[in-house]
């Protein structure tokens, strides 16, 4: 039969593209959208030594928990000028996000909150339309006394909804691209 | 092909010599499967206009003709007329075959309004083209919701699924003019692509019983095909115009064919649709958008005998994902689900923003066929797909880079030989053989949700159709596949440790880059499938259906693979290596009864899966930006069982009613719990009204009522709200309630000339803008289904 010598041409082809299928190995993609860490350093007013707050998640979003500073111990009534790193440590060198964070400052805003009364926050810092960014920040310590304090990055948040340039979280909507809550002394 | 046996040359030497017009002919018609004399075919001799029939041997005689070419034309009930030239000299002998039980064959031209089914044994339903042109501007999901028991799983309104049965995504095989489509299907947010407007009519065949087309299917088979081709000379078209208020959108289709009799032909279809933000009854569905655009060539020869066919066809579809639906931690789930309304309403727009998918499917084909006399049908099929996914997240820095890159290609040959001599007893067997390679680009800078792999498989088939007197058919298949998976991932070190694949997987490992090991996975999977059936008819109204099946399906890349963080469900989802095939056994039986007025068709299964493959929450895993639960591809055993209603009454000529129902129970026999994502009661009744008189008027009023599903696992869990310090439940099991929708429908049809007629429909769904939402919806969390629409369709048969 003549159409077996057709049918056997296209097998032929078949297996021809089949065997061209390189054996390269595909290229490691390193994870350009993670935020890892996020180190937040607090300097008290009129010197001193700086406390550091800072979450470490080495595998990204893989099964490991990000390392959290635990305790962080504060002093009293006191006044610290807060400023913020973000870092993508899973690319080497580490991917500085504070300079994206710092272009895009409109399209992200930090969030704090203390539990006990334990802190207060403000902002420094400001984008273009002249709303809070975060980056930069005071926190002031009550009386001593143990609590929370949780730090939230909001990418894209309605910035213009009730609350959210003096910080409240309630109506900012957007997604969180970090969440972390830190156990806090204040002594 | 003209079957000449051989012309011989008359003994009667005085007459042949002496005059011209002395001559005859001895014809012979036969059947062309099994060579069985055709009697009582009408020959019209056109060279002398007049008449002559086959007698009882299937024998004419034409006498006292003159030399040279004479044109008889030969036709007979049930078959394919036949025209010829033959040279007459002297006495001349010729025998012709006819395709006789041409009803029985594939080829049967449709007219509209019979249903030609693929099977005879198995709980089968089709849709006629007047039903797809209903749902032209929607997807192929939403049409076939027009067969009793099958539903949708849905992301949005534009991503559908059809469910079959409870089974989804891998458990169905969609056939698209002969092709298996091959579109990384095992995704709930990934459509099949195609292009409802290129189908003629849509099989759906429920179970593993067409194995013809794949011996995977534990759902069930859709069958897409192109509207038959007439063998005539003719130029034929249609366009559908449809617009609508919900999206603010249009749809467009149009289609021309050009045949020859002599069984050329050619066709050519482009569909355009465009789509704005959608509405639910209370507000916009911000980023709802779609754009579709598809184009379809064919062209081919086709006769009875032989033919062949090339088809290209091209369909891109980009759509929006509603913005509200994109998250970045469990946080923004738990408010989504506390919130009556999306986080994000923007007013109405046409722009499609991240998140939205961009997804090409080309398909090429190549198909020939043969007819061998009193043996059988030989076809062979070559295809290629290629199918390029984009998926765009919205991102910290450039929305417009793809977070997913996916190209898939996929080769396919497939033979298959039919051998129908004996109506009573064909057999079918084929052979077919696929080659798939993955490619995940890695310049998304994400780690790829599906790795690159190649795939082989190979299958063979073969199936019998036996006629046990009138009443009865028998059906038995048997089919073997084989799958060979050959892929490359990388792992993090951390999820490796964490899957404990370092006790049984270690030596797979081929390369070690920094926090991530490359591994080479390799699968062989041998998978047997077998089909029985029996259908008989118990009176003139009357008919019973009974089939088994048993059938494996070999795990999908993402069952084995999957490792990464969804962003619209805020959940990680993770596959498994080890993960085995999954095997059901599947019973079905159907009463069907069909008088004048009253048509009812009651469909019941039951459906045992072995190692059925599901994602189901396991526990949660701490992040930098909270915790995120952890949903696993696991294996248990599932039970699952069903009825399925469809009954028709008509009062007289002009009104009816109409009920479709489908119920179903699915069971997790391992874990004693209900089975997740399984369709709730769902009935729909239609009362509808025709009359001819009035250009063809016909109207209907539907209801849909969607039941709540109670039956389901309760996977809830609770978080830490950060701000509040309090722990909130995350409800994500709980179904929605109940819902009731009506719809209505009218069209005319006004002839504009003989050949060239205009259909007007009016459609109004969700006529009292309720608003719903459904179980089976997975933006359920987010926003309400679609509200009151009407549309205006226009369709020109020209």
């Amino acid at each position: 039969m003549k159409h077996l010598k057709e049918l056997s041409i296209l097998i032929i082809a078949l297996l021809i593209i089949t065997s061209c299928s390189d054996d390269d190995n595909p290229i490691i993609v390193v994870e350009e959208e993670v935020i890892t860490t996020m180190t937040i350093t607090l300097t008290p007013d009129g010197g001193g030594t700086s406390t550091i707050m800072q979450t470490r998640d080495d595998d990204g979003d893989g099964p490991n928990p990000p390392v959290v500073t635990n305790p962080v111990n504060l002093a009293a009534n006191t006044t610290y000028t807060g400023s913020i790193e973000l870092l993508n440590e899973l690319e080497s060198p580490a991917e500085d996000i504070t300079e994206e964070v710092e272009e895009l400052d409109d399209e992200h805003q930090f969030f704090f909150s203390a539990t006990n009364a334990i802190a207060t926050f403000d902002y420094t810092d400001q984008d273009d339309d002249g709303n809070p960014v975060g980056l930069n920040f005071t926190l002031t310590t009550g009386n001593a006394g143990t609590g929370t304090v949780t730090v939230s990055l909001i990418h894209e948040p309605m910035k213009d909804a009730s609350g959210v340039s003096d910080g409240d979280i309630t109506n900012a909507g957007g997604e969180e691209d970090i969440s972390e809550t830190f156990n806090v002394v204040v002594q | 092909m003209k079957h000449i046996i051989g012309i011989i040359a008359c003994c009667i030497c005085n007459l042949a010599y002496c005059q011209n017009c002395t001559s005859s002919l001895n014809g012979y018609i036969e059947d062309f499967h099994d060579g069985t004399p055709i009697s009582g075919a009408t020959i019209y001799i056109e060279t002398l206009n007049t008449y002559k029939t086959s007698d009882i041997n299937g024998k004419f005689t034409i006498k006292n003709i003159c030399d040279g070419k004479l044109v008889i034309v030969v036709s007979h009930l049930a078959c394919d007329t036949k025209r010829v030239e033959i040279d007459i000299e002297g006495e001349t002998n010729y025998e012709l075959n006819l395709e006789h039980h041409i009803e029985e064959l594939d080829e049967i031209k449709i007219n509209g309004k019979i249903n030609s089914k693929l099977t005879k044994t198995s709980q089968e339903s089709v849709l006629n083209t007047e039903t797809i042109e209903r749902f032209s501007a929607l997807n192929l999901g939403d049409a076939l919701k027009q067969v009793s028991g099958v539903s949708a799983i849905n992301t949005g309104n534009a991503i559908v699924k059809p469910v079959i049965n409870g089974l989804h995504s891998s458990r169905i095989s969609v056939i698209t003019n002969g092709v298996l489509l091959q579109d990384q299907e095992w995704g709930i947010e990934h459509a099949p692509n195609i292009d409802l407007n290129s189908a003629g009519t849509i099989n759906v065949i429920k179970g593993a019983n067409a194995l013809a087309y794949s011996g995977d299917a534990i759902g069930g088979v859709i069958v897409l095909k192109p509207t038959n081709i007439s063998l005539k000379d003719s130029l034929y078209g249609k366009t559908i115009l449809s617009a609508q208020t919900n999206g603010r959108g249009y749809n467009v289709v149009s289609s021309l064919t050009k045949c020859w009799k002599k069984g050329w032909f050619i066709n050519g279809q482009a569909s355009l649709k465009r789509f704005g933000d959608f509405e639910a009854p209370n507000y916009n569905l911000t980023n709802t958008g779609l754009e579709t655009k598809g184009i379809n060539l064919n062209t081919g020869f086709k006769t009875f005998e032989k033919g062949f066919n090339i088809n290209y066809s091209y369909l891109t579809n980009e759509i929006g994902i509603l913005r509200a639906a994109h998250i970045g931690s469990i946080n923004d789930l738990v408010d989504a689900i506390n919130n009556t309304e999306p986080i994000l309403i923007e007013d109405f727009s046409y722009d499609i923003n991240a998140p939205r998918q961009e997804v090409t499917h080309q398909i090429f084909k190549a198909e020939f066929y043969k007819r061998f006399k009193r043996f059988g049908r030989f076809e062979f099929q070559y295809d290629f797909q290629d199918n390029q996914r984009f998926e765009y997240d919205v991102r910290r820095t450039d929305d417009n880079k793809p977070a997913i890159d996916l190209n898939l290609k996929t080769h396919s040959i497939r033979a298959d030989l039919k051998l129908d001599a004996n109506i009573k007893a064909i057999y079918n067997f084929g052979v077919s053989a696929r080659y798939q390679n993955n490619f995940a680009n890695p310049d998304t800078g994400i780690r790829r949700l599906i790795p690159d792999y190649d795939k082989y498989d190979i299958g063979v088939f073969a199936i019998s159709n036996l006629k046990w007197g009138d009443k009865t058919n028998l059906d038995f298949g048997v089919r073997y596949d084989f799958n060979s998976i050959d892929a490359k991932k990388f792992y993090l070190k951390s999820r490796w440790e964490e899957r404990n694949y370092s006790q049984d997987f270690n030596d797979i490992i081929i390369d070690d880059v920094g926090n991530q090991f490359l591994a080479n996975p390799v699968y062989n999977f041998h998978n047997v499938s077998l089909s029985a059936g029996i259908s008989h008819k118990i009176s003139s109204s009357q008919s019973i259906l009974f089939n088994y099946g048993l059938s494996q399906r070999s795990p999908n890349p993402s069952e084995l693979f999957s490792d990464g963080l969804h962003h619209s469900a805020a959940r990680i989802e993770l596959g498994d290596l080890r993960i085995k095939q999954e095997r059901s056994n599947r019973f079905g039986g159907t009463y069907q009864l069909n008088t004048s007025k009253l048509q009812l068709n009651v469909e019941g299964f039951v459906n045992h899966i072995k190692d059925f493959i599901q994602i189901i929450p396991f526990g949660t895993e701490q992040t930098i930006r909270g915790a995120f639960p952890v949903w696993n591809y696991t294996q248990t055993d599932a039970f699952l069982f069903g009825v399925d209603v469809t009954a028709n009454y008509d009062f007289n000529d002009q009104w009816r009613i109409n009920n479709k129902s489908a119920f179903i129970k699915g069971r997790d026999t391992k874990a004693k719990t209900a089975l997740i994502d399984m369709p709730a009661f769902r009935t729909v009744n239609i009362l509808g009204y025709t009359n001819k008189k009035w250009l063809g008027y016909n109207a209907s009023l539907e209801s849909e009522w969607v039941f709540r599903q109670n039956d389901y696992p309760n996977y809830n869990f609770e978080t830490l709200n950060p701000t509040t310090q309090q722990m909130v439940l995350v409800d994500i099991s709980t179904p929605p309630p109940a819902y009731d929708l009506l719809h209505f429908r009218n069209d005319i049809t006004v002839l504009l000339s003989d050949k060239t007629n205009l259909n007007i429909g009016l459609y109004v769904s969700n006529i009292f803008n309720t608003s719903y939402r459904e179980y089976l919806n997975r933006l359920r969390y987010f926003a309400d289904d679609l509200g009151r629409n009407f549309m205006l369709q226009l369709k020109l048969n020209y």
